[in-house]
């Protein structure tokens, strides 16, 4: 075990040269992407769940919620246009926390053994896996935009549509690894369920993706504290003002640092000497 | 505070250009906005350009009804509790006179010579006819009961007056000073506007939820618009104000509580569009290149700003309290 462990920085130089970690990210994509477009159903479900909200729950409040204005909006806005940042970070939550499912899958079926006898050094590793569940949370973001602006959601200035790709990329980024680092501590697929009851739906609703926080204040101080807190809110706060051609920094500062914190876990988690994994039984362990 | 996000060199060039654009293009100076805001018994001033206040200018009591002579040079506003129609300089928003002007004036409207001015009196059941320069009454015309939407063709010879609650537009022949036709629209008229041809009179009515479009020549509806919003109770939908552009081709309505302006095609009738603003919108005008629409909101207390080529609602801007009235000149 502590043999791997300290051969592991060493091996790159053992005949892998740059191109080679090319050709490592290009798979992990790659496979992820096909394992996205090959799960029909998960493409579906990624993209029907947002457009539900958008055109059943969003077209109840449209009437009575369409009144205020705050930035980044210099007027007044329908709901449904509100609660598109929401529901585009919201695609990413689910995406971020299924592709560490798929980790759980991995580590089940054995092919993460495979991943993980690759010279490439952990960090490597985890970040190609989060860059491929980046590439494919754009993808499932963008086709819901595509949706959206036919439902007339869509930003003033076309340039919205570039300009939140840098802040969904960040955002992206930060609910991944944190997908990752809790992937370490889950053993069994069912586990899931419990993901969507502890933490997506708590982080979705205690957040600014379905309410202005300003609404949240005036009906509870402790829950406007907490979404205050929620770097969910963030990640929704910087695609709002990304989609709108503005930089929210207390956002972008909380995402970058969350994303800092969540990629440091996880690559301690996986780590063999200092991880989780070989403490809970993964298939290190077993070795 | 949040910065413009411009992340590559290539769209930072392509916004220096569209800038440099933007700037050859800019008239030379921004022109000015006047709302009167009735609770607050004064009118705010905006740059047009910046949209920043300039001035809020003390009127008499509950302004309500604006509008600027043809040459843009005085500044005409309804003080309804006054009794009294208050002439202002746009340019140092002085008061320069003030007319009579009948009981509780609510709207008016300039011969477009820029003289007389034809007053609805909503107590008084008149329309009072006042010489702009001399400040003399020179006639009163006897109408429904609650007269308020007034409307002049664009060669001045026929005057439309809409009665709140007889629910008639009263075509009056402005030479006689004498009703020549009425004609029977939906419930609580507000608001009468001609085509710029002269051939057709829009009336809003605010309870009835439509929009009757009189042919001049014969005085009769020949064609009713209705509004459905989805979302909205029918009950919302309570037409005020209407304004046709110049060329005749785009009308909007304002929709009161509905928080709507309606764009309509005026060679087909149909909605184009439903434009979201603030609460309870009832006047609008056009900025003299009417390339913008600006709404006052009465219970929002701002002024939306209509971008008209695109049919966006690109800004709100706070007023005063109860914004009514709004004018806009070079």
């Amino acid at each position: 075990m502590s043999a791997v462990v300290a051969d592991a920085p060493l091996r790159p130089h053992r005949g892998v040269s740059a191109s080679g970690y090319l050709v490592c990210l290009g798979g992990i994509v790659w496979r992820e992407s096909l394992r996205f477009l090959h799960q029909r159903g998960r493409f579906l479900s990624a993209l029907v769940r947002p457009l539900v909200w958008l055109f059943i729950f969003a077209a109840g409040f449209r009437a009575t919620l369409g009144v205020s204005i705050i930035p980044p909006y210099e007027t007044y806005i329908l709901y449904e246009v509100y609660i598109a940042p929401g529901l585009m970070a919201m695609i990413q939550l689910f995406n971020g926390l299924q592709s560490s499912l798929s980790m759980v899958y991995d580590r089940e079926v054995g092919a993460m053994r495979i991943l993980l006898v690759s010279p490439y050094p952990r960090w490597f590793l985890l970040v190609s896996k989060l860059v491929a569940g980046i590439a494919v949370s754009l993808l499932q973001v963008y086709a819901f935009l595509l949706v959206a602006y036919f439902w007339d959601v869509r930003p003033d200035d076309p340039m919205g549509y570039l300009y939140v790709l840098p802040a969904l990329i960040l955002t992206g980024f930060m609910l991944g690894a944190m997908g990752l680092a809790m992937s370490s501590v889950f053993k069994q697929l069912e586990n899931f369920a419990s993901v969507m009851n502890f933490v997506i739906f708590p982080m979705f609703f205690a957040s600014s993706a379905l309410y202005p926080l300003w609404r949240v204040q005036q009906s509870s101080e402790l829950l406007y504290f907490i979404c205050t807190y929620n770097p969910f809110t963030h990640a929704v706060e910087l695609i709002r003002f990304a989609l709108y051609g503005q930089l929210e920094w207390t956002a972008l500062a909380v995402v970058a640092g969350c994303s800092a914190v969540f990629l440091t876990a996880a690559v301690l988690a996986y780590d063999p000497s200092t991880g989780l994994t070989a403490r809970r039984g993964g298939p290190d362990a077993a070795k | 505070m949040p910065n413009a996000l411009r992340p590559t060199m290539a769209l930072a060039l392509a916004g220096a250009s569209l800038a440099g654009l933007l700037a050859a293009t800019a008239p030379a100076e921004a022109g000015k906005i006047f709302v009167t805001n009735e609770r607050d018994h004064n009118m705010t001033v905006l740059d047009s350009e910046s949209l920043k206040v300039l001035a809020t200018v003390k009127t008499g009591r509950r302004p309500r009804g604006l509008i600027a002579s043809p040459d843009n040079k005085l500044i005409y506003v309804c003080a309804s509790d006054d009794n009294r129609v208050e002439v202002y300089d746009p340019n140092d928003y002085k008061l320069i006179k003030t007319l009579p002007s009948g009981p509780d004036p609510e709207l008016f409207v300039l011969h477009p010579s820029g003289n007389p001015l034809y007053i609805a009196n909503e107590d008084d059941a008149l329309v009072t006819i006042v010489d702009t320069q001399s400040g003399q009454v020179l006639g009163e015309i006897p109408v429904g009961v609650e007269p308020e939407g007034m409307g002049i063709s664009p060669d001045g010879k026929v005057l439309v007056n809409t009665s709140e609650t007889t629910s008639m537009a009263h075509f009056i022949d402005t030479s006689t000073k004498q009703i020549v036709e009425n004609v029977l629209v939906d419930t609580r008229p507000r608001v009468a506007q001609f085509t710029p041809d002269g051939k057709f009179t829009w009336v809003s009515a605010e309870v009835g939820g439509t929009v009757s479009i009189i042919e001049n020549a014969k005085h009769e509806v020949v064609k009713k618009l209705n509004f459905e919003i989805p979302g909205v109770n029918a009950e919302a939908i309570q037409p005020v104000g209407i304004r046709i552009s110049k060329d005749g081709s785009t009308a909007f309505v304002a929709l009161g509580p509905a928080n709507r302006v309606a764009v309509v095609d005026v060679k087909t009738f149909e909605v184009k569009k439903y434009l979201l603003v603030g609460q309870r919108v009832w006047q609008m005008a056009f900025s003299p290149d009417e390339k913008t629409l600006y709404t006052t909101n009465g219970n929002s207390n701002d002024v939306s700003i209509i971008d008209v080529e695109s049919m966006k609602v690109t800004k709100s801007v706070a007023v005063g309290r109860g914004p009514w009235g709004v004018v806009a000149v070079p």
